[in-house]
Parts: structure tokens; C-alpha cells; sequence
């Protein structure tokens, strides 16, 4: 396996967010939404694998997209995000649940069963956000 | 009800809210000398040898709960597809659902192919998944199976290391277990010497282990099939109770009995073709 490959493609992965705090609008902490800020709950994840989860997919993918670009050049990766991108978009209002239908089948995920499937199923979560809230956030006003 | 912190719906899998709400619990427990429950483990003895037909798996069926036995008929051979099972030692909820998404990924795999998985792929499918949490799912298996290209015994660790061997022996009880198959092992035995082979390697690993211990559960597995011979060979210490100490049936009077029919009149019929081309 060729490592001094493997590590130029790993500098590229995700970097090491942590759980910045929650900014809200004017930039600074919001109280209202998120709590009062602690500043020891939000340099260090308290489990080993949070953060390692939480960029699971996106390293994954980096990983595989430089892989194929490697073995068959820029248009392979260029073609298969642009396929990303436009079933990315196919979905419903923020606060309904959405198949990711074409998603899933592209990535494959329609033929495999892992945790995601099984434990947190947002369909089954016992909170629902309010629908004006939730179209706001996503459309960046808020 | 709609909550108005709520910005994105959650991200399924693992959530990892509780942790530092467990870590300060933890620590007042330790303060007031109690201790937070344990998870149910399978200390335990499994061991596998392959033989001239065919793979032989065998298991003790005690599960612990610190230094309780939470389970004395405790099922530790679990089924991954016709053609392979598997022993897990560790956190008994691991095993057991680590072994459930594996065969679930397999029956897909299958009907997507038509064809009966192999072995390897199986391994490198828990290898990948107990890689990627690094450790933190503590299930150590033994995986075997007859497919197209022989028989095959493997073992994964719980941080996903995986060894290709013989015979084999994991759990609290395998050094036990390893000092009888590394006495008596010869390649290419019988199926009747390997089922006595592993019997004898897993009463040692009960015999010699806290952790071990109740019946033998034996799985033969061959191209022609599977035998699972659930117990192989019941413990000899079986609790001699004095009396029965199940409720008779009609332990409980009844009072009164009011029976209300209840009566459905059809309202609407439809009737819908088929069509079955």
C-alpha cells in the first residue's frame, strides 16, 4: 500500500472542529438557544469516538474520491460529486422526513444495514422542531 | 410538541449527549460507594477446529453480570448465514448485535447475487465495522464456515484484528481451552474426534474458569448442512430444587366473567384485479 500516498490524501480530511460554541447572530454565545456556555464542555469531546463519528462519511469519501482520481483521472470524482450534489437537493422541508432515496442508492447505502439505520432513526425521535425556526436556520436567516 | 431550540433534526447513529452526564454520575457514585450497574459480559470459553468435512464450533452457556451469572442457558453460537455461524465472547449486547447486522448485510448480499457469501467477506465486513470504533464495541468472535473454496475457521478481535488459524480458542477460559487443543490437534481429523476434541477443550476452559461454566453447546458445520446440537452435554451441578414452585393453575379465583360480543357489519366491499402477468 502505497502510505506516503495515503497521507497526502489524509491532510486533506476534515479537520478537527470540537465543539466550538454556539454562535448566534452579532457572532457571539446564544444563550437563548443553546444554554449557558462552559468552556471545559466545549474544547474536549467527553467520548473517544464523538468526533471520529461525527466525520466518519466526509473522511470516507475524501479518501475514496482521491483514490478514483488517482486511478482514473479528474473526471471520475468531478462526475460522481456533480451526481452528489444534484440528488443532495432532492428533498423535502427541513422539518419533514425525507427519503434521501436517490442519495442512499448512490452511495450504495441502500444495500447495506449499519448503526445509522438502526439506533436514532429521526423518524422516530421524540422531538420535533418548529417548522418556522427549522426553515430559517436552513436558509441561513437566523 | 414543537420545540423551538430544535434547528436540524438529529443525526442518526451513535449520540453521544449522555456521556458527560454518565462521567459526572459515575463519580458521585464512587462518592457514595455504590457502584453503576455492569454490563451483562459472556466470560466465557469458545473455541472452533477445523476438521477433514467440515468446521466444529463449541461454547459454554454461562453469562455474567460482575460476579453474578446472569444467564445459565445463554446461547453463544449465533447464526450468520446457512453456510457459517459464529461464537462471540465479550459484552454479550455486542456480540449479539454485531453478529445480527452482519448476517442482515449477508442476506442482502445474497439476494442481490444469488450466490452464498464467503467467509472472508464476512470478516473483512467486522473487521471494517469493530476498526472503525476503535474497541469500543468489545466483541471478540469466532467466525466459521464451509463455502466454495474449503473450510475456514477465522478470529476477530475487538479492535479488528483478524487471524486465519486451525484451531482456535477465545474468551476468559482460553488458555484452558488452548493448552487441551494444542495437546490433541491433528490436521485433517475425523468429525466424530473433532466433536470430542472441542467437547474436552471447553470443559477444560468451564473447569478451570470463573467466568465459564453450565452446558456445551456444540455446532457442526459441513457442506451438506448444519447441525446445531444445543446441548451437547448438560452440567452434571444442577440445582435440585425441593418443591415446584410455579403457581398451579387456578391459584387465582375468578370473581366475576362479563362477556360483550362485539359485533362488525361489512360497510363497503371493493374488490381489486391482480394482476399477476
Amino acid at each position: 500500500m502505497n502510505t506516503r500516498g495515503l497521507r497526502s490524501q489524509l491532510k486533506d480530511s476534515v479537520p478537527v472542529t470540537g465543539m466550538g460554541p454556539q454562535v448566534g447572530a452579532y457572532g457571539v454565545q446564544d444563550t437563548l438557544r443553546s444554554g449557558f456556555s462552559s468552556v471545559k464542555n466545549e474544547l474536549l469531546p467527553s467520548h473517544a469516538l464523538e468526533l471520529s463519528e461525527k466525520n466518519f462519511q466526509l473522511n470516507q469519501d475524501k479518501i475514496n474520491f482521491s483514490n478514483l482520481r488517482n486511478i482514473q483521472g479528474l473526471h471520475a470524482p468531478l462526475k460522481l460529486q456533480m451526481e452528489y450534489r444534484a440528488a443532495r437537493q432532492i428533498q423535502r422541508l427541513p422539518f419533514l422526513q425525507s427519503s434521501h432515496l436517490a442519495l442512499d442508492t448512490l452511495k450504495g447505502n441502500d444495500e447495506s444495514i449499519s448503526f445509522e439505520d438502526i439506533l436514532n432513526d429521526p423518524a422516530q425521535s421524540e422531538m420535533m422542531g418548529e417548522p418556522h425556526v427549522m426553515v430559517e436556520y436552513k436558509l441561513g436567516m437566523m | 410538541m414543537a420545540l423551538s431550540n430544535v434547528v436540524e433534526t438529529p443525526a442518526s447513529g451513535f449520540n453521544f449527549e449522555n456521556v458527560s452526564r454518565n462521567v459526572a454520575l459515575e463519580g458521585l457514585l464512587e462518592g457514595g460507594h455504590t457502584k453503576a450497574p455492569k454490563p451483562m459480559k459472556t466470560g466465557t470459553t469458545i473455541a472452533g477446529v477445523v476438521c477433514k468435512d467440515g468446521v466444529v464450533l463449541g461454547a459454554d452457556t454461562r453469562a455474567t453480570s460482575g460476579e453474578v451469572v446472569a444467564d445459565k442457558m445463554c446461547a453463544k453460537i449465533h447464526y450468520i448465514s446457512p453456510n457459517m455461524y459464529c461464537c462471540g465472547a465479550g459484552t454479550a449486547a455486542d456480540t449479539e448485535k454485531t453478529t445480527d447486522l452482519l448476517s442482515s448485510n449477508l442476506t442482502i448480499f445474497s439476494m442481490n447475487s444469488g450466490r452464498n457469501p464467503r467467509v472472508v467477506m464476512a470478516v473483512n465486513i467486522l473487521q471494517d465495522m469493530l476498526f472503525r470504533y476503535r474497541g469500543q464495541i468489545g466483541a471478540s468472535l469466532i467466525l466459521g464456515g464451509v463455502d466454495c473454496t474449503g473450510n475456514h475457521l477465522y478470529t476477530v478481535g475487538p479492535y479488528g484484528s483478524i487471524d486465519n488459524v486451525p484451531y482456535l480458542a477465545m474468551g476468559s477460559g482460553d488458555l484452558a481451552a488452548l493448552g487441551i487443543l494444542e495437546d490433541r490437534f491433528k490436521p485433517n481429523m475425523e468429525l466424530e474426534e473433532a466433536k470430542q476434541l472441542v467437547r474436552d477443550a471447553i470443559h477444560s476452559g468451564i473447569m478451570s474458569d470463573l467466568g465459564s461454566g453450565n452446558n456445551i453447546d456444540i455446532c457442526v458445520i459441513t457442506k451438506q448442512g448444519v447441525d446445531y446440537i444445543r446441548p451437547y452435554q448438560e452440567s452434571e451441578y444442577k440445582d435440585k430444587r425441593q418443591r415446584r414452585y410455579k403457581y398451579r393453575p387456578g391459584t387465582t379465583s375468578i370473581l366475576t366473567e362479563k362477556i360483550v360480543p362485539l359485533e362488525l357489519e361489512v360497510v363497503q366491499e371493493t374488490v381489486q384485479r391482480m394482476d399477476t402477468a
